[in-house]
């Protein structure tokens, strides 16, 4: 990644960032249906748009297509109808534009941290020793400086997920796609995560894509969320969360704004739970 | 880890004299080498009774080992078995993972082919080697070929169900940053099926040293099978016993190596 | 394999390899390998003569007395080395050892201290299949989860009761998998006893087609060996998968 272009997004932003989500879309869903093969219908006619710069979050009960709806636009699954347009291009598979981070972190348990980081530019045929500054760079981005050389199984969930995310950031990808990236790390790593995450979101002028099932982290994190219904999926309803993130995280989680938000979501999601 | 264990074992003894002994008494080393000296007493004990007379007491065979040993007739049948070995278990080591890793990564060739070593991995394949024989004549070839059919379904399939077997993460993971189809099995398959593969691996060496042996005494009695059979007539039971003793202990030894070498030179993370 | 939409199961391709041996049986190569249709003609010509029958009374029976041995001993010692650590530590070393020796070369001694009889054969059995049931049983009662032992020790089970109701149980899947494997390992065990002894069941009937060079009436037996191997092997793993289920949900 190089330092200009990171800084011409920033401006643009502030450009063009008036309030709420003026900006223009970066991946479009245009009524995607998904039917596994054997009859059962995942995603039906979902229509979705995702602003650029901004975090959106696919929120939705268990085993609703949320983590379908993610990878069909990371073109790892193909959808069974409609299309997906990323930076206004049609998905046709994975592209060097999207970058995921995977649930179950998805590290080679043979590769040490800074070759699991590098693996993305390593399969570009960036050089050994240009990946290897670039993945650093991430490494220390992520707070793992010093665990360059260790291997995977030496490492807490949280911090194997951190290697997860710097992965997907040495690619530079103007998309970055998380399916419950937190969902396997305890409470409080998962609280760090989230503030760290916000931090992202401002400062790399990237668009992120959220996979969760927890309603108080979608709240806290999410510039926009998209509510899904149980299986077959339909967008139940977007809602855009205004809460005034700068200040102490603790204050916001006690805020009266995010805690109306969490309460609305809960009221539309209860009766999905019979 | 022993040492380490001894390690944390002795601050313990000076501070619980009373536990000094129990302590002493399990830990690993110790009760390994217990383990052993227990065994081999039994063995002198069973000897000495005696329980039969083709039954050497332990000192007896270990007086056996050293008169092959110090005649050099041990390390001469040792050198005639290991050639047929090596070569065999050389072939089934390639053509093993090569076939292995040809079904696993194309599905037409194992419907093909996957079936017949399927049925090999149940069948009792030593009753095959007469007929091996037959075909290839009571020399070399016919011993190599019982090394190959022993110690190849076990590779193959190991191999087999290690590519097939790779995460689905991983893979999606290697599709979503653009691998391509070389990278993604040169990156990603084989370096996440290694371990099953070399697992397979020790398999099959295990089942190479059955074969050579069987080979070895059904076909003509070259090597260490000459020395056992040879032995065996003449009614000398301690040469007999420590031919019997040495191959299997090389044999362990030999496949403890393997692992070894897996470990350092293929397991930079330090698993096993 | 999917051909034109229609998926081909994995072992039909055995109807192409039948077809290939059939017609290189018909070629030079018909002295070594018999055309396979004669091979099945002869399996009905051989299996009904009292040779056979006896032949195969007295492997069946060696087959099962030494798996009886090996589970009767193999299980019970898998649990204590799964249970105790002095034990485990003791013996774990000897049962590693001879699960991975060429424990063919062993057969002469059995065979020199039982002589050339159907003992020789049971005890080759035991010696084959032993080592994997102590394994797996031992692998088994390690992955017992403690809360489950809690469990019966919080409701009051005795020893007894948490060894027959719960240890036995909860590992029943590793047990089977182990017996299951132990048995692939006595068909060839006695297989191999009986090629090395060769006065003894099949033994007898290999030693006879081999000197006479009755080349498909020793195919037929093969043919009878190996698909007696392959459906037992089926057999026993269709009924692992019907308990593999609790396996998964523990």
């Amino acid at each position: 990644m190089t330092p200009n272009v990171t800084d011409a997004t920033a401006q643009r932003m502030s450009e063009f960032a008036p309030p709420f989500l003026a900006t223009r879309p970066i991946v479009e869903v245009k009524s995607v249906s998904k039917t596994y093969p054997g009859g059962i219908e995942a995603l039906s006619g979902i229509s979705l748009d995702f602003p650029e710069g901004r975090l959106t979050t696919l929120l939705g009960p268990s085993g609703c297509g949320k983590t379908t709806l993610l990878k069909i636009i990371a073109g790892l699954i193909p959808a069974s109808g409609g299309q997906v347009f990323v930076d206004g291009r049609e998905v046709k598979g994975p592209g060097p534009e999207r970058a995921f981070v995977f649930q179950d972190f998805a590290l080679m348990p043979w590769a040490s941290v800074i070759r699991n980081v590098a693996f993305g530019l390593e399969l570009r045929g960036v050089a050994h020793s240009e990946r290897e500054a670039i993945a650093e760079r991430h490494i220390a981005r992520v707070g793992l400086k010093g665990f360059e050389k260790k291997y995977p199984h030496e490492l807490s969930g949280g911090m194997r997920q951190r290697v997860g995310l710097a992965r997907a950031l040495a690619v530079d990808a103007k998309v970055v796609l998380m399916d419950e990236p937190f969902s396997a790390v305890d409470e409080q790593t998962r609280r760090k995560f989230q503030e760290e995450l916000l931090e992202l979101v401002a400062n790399e002028g990237k668009s992120f894509i959220f996979v969760t099932h927890s309603i108080e982290e979608a709240v806290y994190v999410s510039d926009r969320i998209a509510l899904l219904s149980r299986r077959p999926s339909r967008v139940s309803a977007v809602i855009e969360p205004k809460i005034s993130r700068d200040g102490d995280p603790d204050k916001i989680r006690r805020d009266s704004a995010y805690l109306d938000v969490v309460e609305e979501i809960w009221q539309q999601l209860k009766h999905y739970l019979d | 880890m022993q040492i380490s264990d001894l390690a944390t074992a002795l601050p313990r003894l000076r501070d619980a004299p009373a536990r000094r002994w129990r302590d002493i008494l399990v830990h690993p080393l110790v009760l390994r080498l217990l383990s052993f000296a227990a065994v081999f007493a039994l063995w002198e004990y069973a000897g000495r009774i005696p329980l039969s007379p083709a039954f050497p007491t332990f000192l007896e065979t270990l007086g056996g080992l050293g008169a092959i040993i110090a005649d050099g007739s041990l390390l001469k049948a040792f050198l005639i078995t290991l050639y047929p070995l090596t070569i065999g278990l050389a072939v089934s080591v390639l053509l093993g993972v090569a076939l292995g890793v040809l079904m696993g990564l194309h599905e037409p060739s194992e419907w093909l082919i996957a079936p017949l070593f399927i049925i090999a991995q149940a069948a009792p394949l030593a009753a095959l080697i007469p007929i091996l024989t037959f075909a290839y004549g009571i020399g070399l070839t016919a011993k190599i070929m019982t090394v190959c059919i022993m110690a190849m379904p076990v590779i193959v399939l190991n191999t087999l169900g290690a590519v097939r077997n790779t995460p689905k993460s991983l893979l999606e993971m290697g599709r979503s940053f653009l691998a391509s189809r070389s990278q993604n099995i040169r990156l990603i398959i084989l370096p996440a099926a290694s371990p099953m593969i070399f697992a397979g691996l020790r398999l099959g060496c295990a089942a190479a040293f059955i074969g050579i042996i069987l080979a070895e005494l059904l076909i003509t009695p070259t090597g260490i099978g000459d020395v056992i059979s040879y032995n065996q007539s003449v009614a000398d039971y301690p040469k007999m016993y420590a031919a019997i003793l040495a191959i299997i202990a090389f044999s362990v030894l030999f496949i403890e190596l393997l692992e070894r070498i897996e470990v350092t030179l293929f397991r930079p993370e330090g698993r096993a | 394999m999917v051909i034109s939409g229609i998926r081909l199961p994995l072992m039909t391709s055995l109807i192409v390899w039948a077809v290939i041996w059939e017609i290189a049986g018909h070629t030079d190569a018909g002295f070594i390998l018999p055309p396979l249709s004669s091979i099945i003609w002869r399996v009905f010509e051989i299996v009904p003569t009292p040779s056979f029958l006896d032949a195969l009374l007295i492997t069946g029976r060696a087959f099962l007395f030494g798996n009886a041995i090996a589970i009767g001993i193999g299980v019970p010692l898998g649990i204590l080395m799964g249970r105790s650590v002095i034990a485990d530590r003791l013996l774990l070393p000897w049962v590693n050892l001879f699960l991975s020796a060429p424990l063919s070369a062993l057969v002469p001694v059995i065979m020199v201290l039982f002589g050339l009889g159907e003992t020789t054969i049971v005890l080759t059995v035991v010696l084959f299949s032993m080592w994997i049931i102590v394994l797996n049983t031992r692998a088994g009662i390690r992955a017992i989860s403690p809360s489950l032992i809690e469990m019966a020790r919080s409701f009051g089970a005795s020893r007894w009761q948490a060894f027959s109701r719960i240890y036995v149980w909860a590992a029943l899947p590793e047990i089977l998998a182990g017996i299951r494997l132990g048995m692939i390992r006595a068909v060839k065990g006695v297989v191999i006893g009986q090629l090395l002894v060769s006065v003894v069941g099949f033994g007898t009937l290999f030693e006879i087609y081999q000197s006479h060079f009755l080349m498909e009436h020793f195919w037929a037996l093969l043919l009878v060996l190996f698909s007696f191997a392959f459906t037992l092997n089926e057999l026993l793993a269709g009924l692992e998968r019907r308990f593999a289920y609790y396996a998964a949900s523990r």
